[in-house]
């Protein structure tokens, strides 16, 4: 519903779209972006847009992952773009996973559906929240649900032919109720499951979610290029964004915070900035980079397909990088990324067009994915400790001693990794750990 | 199983004809039809081109015409579909085909945007939300489901015949607002779809409810807007 609201204000004042145009490149000149360089798909052709103010407002990343609620298009471009132009992401390591995925497809169960009422259960028919957290049951936090329930199909509790998940059990909830209060959840799992939650556990596994981290913000909605310096015309908001409300482990609900609030906010102020400076000079040959990506990966003559190792990337991540994190794990995430960089230079694609040509637009895209999980794993082997979504079980207590910092991550010239660390900011509430 | 997946190709590059080519691939009955889409895609021919997004139907933007039906690639399973036999895909008919199953939106938005798809007020600005009663917001709840995909406008005859017919979406759009108590603008919406081209036009053969993935009761919500343009005064 605000995605509607929003897109019908924009009809009613007239903003003007350009669909399908895919930024892939944002211009810096001295210090502040002079505009940003995109991908027109219907034509192939690249446009460069010259602005006093640009705000990042892509989305996520959670594409990295196999099992995902987010959409085919999230695939983090925009913090992709940002890291090349060597500006920091914060926080890539703290990544969210929703406990009710639906088994095998990721798709989002809400959590509404425990909110009325919903128990999780295993294979043995246990409500087996009872023993992780005592009070809050099935309601506690998402990254402890999430981490029960994988440590359930873990220990050989899971159910189905591959003991692979666990059940929502709503059976015991009037119809009437679901009816009124979960629609879509009931329409999801008798689409795609054929399962009729009225008489049946829905099969359920966590599902990668949300990004807490990404661009680093302030509370204008402006980017950040180290742990002070604001760049001066760039914004972002939204999951692209770290303006870190969320810290390591967002709250159910509380995207609308960078959705509703920061948005607002970056508009207004990007409006503002706009209205005072004048256009950055535009670099020499603004379009280039973008010019020499797009025509290198349609003439690449490799013979790697974009699918296959976008599909281990996915694979390697899930195993390794999920819920539960180990130094072992993520060394061998990094080590696996490490080789499907290197298969990546080798790929090419089968659709040498200019038109709609979604083939060399998912090759581009597996680029900024391939870095991104690099980022996240990076991140997540520095931070020795477990907090909020990020858990670490060589590590597995909190660290504030030496962990209460926001990780920062800058992409080299190189394409190495370097890792900095910022404070954490304590205001009214002070940060303590969360005990059920 | 195997699956034979019969796509209507079109590349404008390469041909001025569209042409029918098979593809097979290896699947579950209960995968979509865009999983079937994807495998052709990714291992056998990259050049296959469709839009996708959320992939479970909440997007709308995989559309298309499914075994002579529209549905939503995301949203139809290939065990529903009858995969012993090919399964036949081609783009949703009515607005121009830019590539296989990529149609340009355009025509469509353009009919959405012209009924005022959005709030109209005139003066005393609330400071706060609008309040509104239970009973008026479900007055128009079965098309606040509307996800802009396109299946009902077209698997409409008129809207393929004509092409000045605003189309099913675009009234499903006006009676999402024409119905909400809250709203002031329904007088001017009814007068816009008052036009020859507007709700009169429908000639009630169901299509589009049948083709809605979203469940909306699309050609009562326009007999609904015909009959508030008769007994309006």
């Amino acid at each position: 519903m605000i995605l509607q609201t929003l897109y019908q204000q924009c009809i009613k004042h007239n903003v003007e779209f350009y669909n399908e145009f895919y930024v892939l490149d944002l211009l810096m000149t001295e210090g502040r972006p002079a505009g940003v360089v995109a991908y027109e798909l219907a034509t192939g052709e690249i446009h460069v847009f010259n602005a006093k103010s640009v705000i990042l407002a892509t989305g996520g990343y959670g594409k990295v992952f196999r099992t995902t609620s987010n959409a085919h298009t999230l695939t983090g471009d925009g913090m992709g773009i940002v890291a090349r132009r060597g500006l920091p992401l914060e926080d890539m390591e703290f990544f969210q996973f929703h406990p009710t995925g639906l088994a095998g497809l990721g798709v989002l169960l809400s959590e509404a559906a425990r909110g009325e009422g919903g128990v999780l259960r295993n294979s043995e028919n246990e409500r087996f929240m009872e023993r992780y957290a005592p009070v809050m049951k099935d309601l506690a936090s998402r990254d402890v649900v999430a981490r029960a329930m994988s440590m359930e199909v873990r220990e050989g509790r899971g159910a189905g032919p591959d003991k692979a998940y666990v059940y929502l059990d709503l059976t015991h909830l009037p119809k009437e109720q679901i009816d009124a209060k979960l629609p879509d959840i009931t329409e999801f799992a008798r689409t795609y499951l054929g399962v009729e939650p009225y008489t049946e556990m829905i099969p359920v596994f966590p599902t990668a979610h949300y990004a807490m981290g990404g661009v680093p913000t302030n509370i204008k909605g402006e980017a950040l290029s180290d742990n002070h310096t604001v760049v001066p015309g760039l914004y972002a908001a939204g999951e692209v964004a770290c303006v870190s409300v969320h810290g390591a482990n967002r709250l159910g609900t509380n995207s609308l915070l960078d959705i509703n609030v920061f948005g607002r906010r970056a508009g207004i102020y990007a409006a503002e900035h706009a209205a005072t400076v004048e256009y950055a000079d535009l670099p020499e040959n603004p379009e280039g980079n973008v010019v020499a990506m797009v025509e290198a990966m349609r003439d690449a003559g490799g013979s790697e397909r974009v699918a296959a190792v976008r599909q281990e990337l996915q694979a390697t991540m899930d195993i390794n990088a999920q819920v539960f994190r180990t130094e072992g794990s993520l060394k061998q995430a990094l080590s696996d990324i490490e080789g499907l960089k290197a298969r990546y230079a080798n790929v090419s694609v089968q659709d040498k067009g200019r038109r709609f040509n979604t083939d060399l637009l998912e090759a581009i895209e597996l680029g900024f994915l391939l870095e991104l999980a690099e980022i996240m794993v990076t991140s997540a082997l520095a931070r020795q400790e477990s907090r909020g979504g990020h858990f670490r079980e060589d590590y597995p207590t909190r660290d504030d001693v030496n962990f209460m910092r926001h990780t920062m991550a800058y992409r080299q010239e190189d394409g190495s990794i370097r890792l900095d660390y910022k404070p954490v900011v304590e205001t009214r509430y002070k940060p303590m750990e969360r005990k059920y | 199983m195997d699956v034979t997946v019969k796509i209507l190709r079109y590349n404008p590059e390469v041909s001025e004809e569209s042409s029918w080519e098979s593809y097979q691939v290896t699947a579950e009955p209960t995968d979509r039809v865009l999983d079937a889409l994807h495998k052709v895609k990714w291992d056998l021919d990259g050049s296959l081109t469709f839009r996708r997004s959320c992939a479970h139907g909440v997007c709308g933007s995989d559309a298309m015409r499914i075994n002579g039906k529209n549905r939503l690639a995301c949203k139809t399973l290939l065990k529903d579909v009858n995969p012993s036999q090919p399964i036949t895909v081609e783009p949703i008919k009515g607005l121009p085909v830019l590539k296989d199953l990529v149609v340009d939106m355009e025509p469509f938005f353009a009919a959405y945007r012209s009924v005022m798809p959005f709030l109209v007020t005139t003066g005393n600005e609330p400071t706060r939300e609008r309040i509104q009663s239970q009973a008026d917001r479900d007055r128009f709840d079965d098309t606040t489901k509307c996800i802009l995909c396109a299946a009902c406008t077209t698997s409409c005859p008129v809207y393929w015949s004509d092409g000045q017919y605003f189309g099913p979406q675009a009234i499903v759009g006006a009676h999402r607002f024409i119905f909400d108590s809250r709203d002031e603008g329904g007088d001017q919406r009814l007068e816009i779809l008052n036009d020859k081209e507007g709700v009169w036009r429908c000639r009630t053969t169901f299509n589009c409810t049948e083709a809605c993935p979203r469940g909306i009761e699309v050609t009562k919500a326009i007999q609904e807007v015909k009959r508030a343009l008769i007994f309006r005064r």
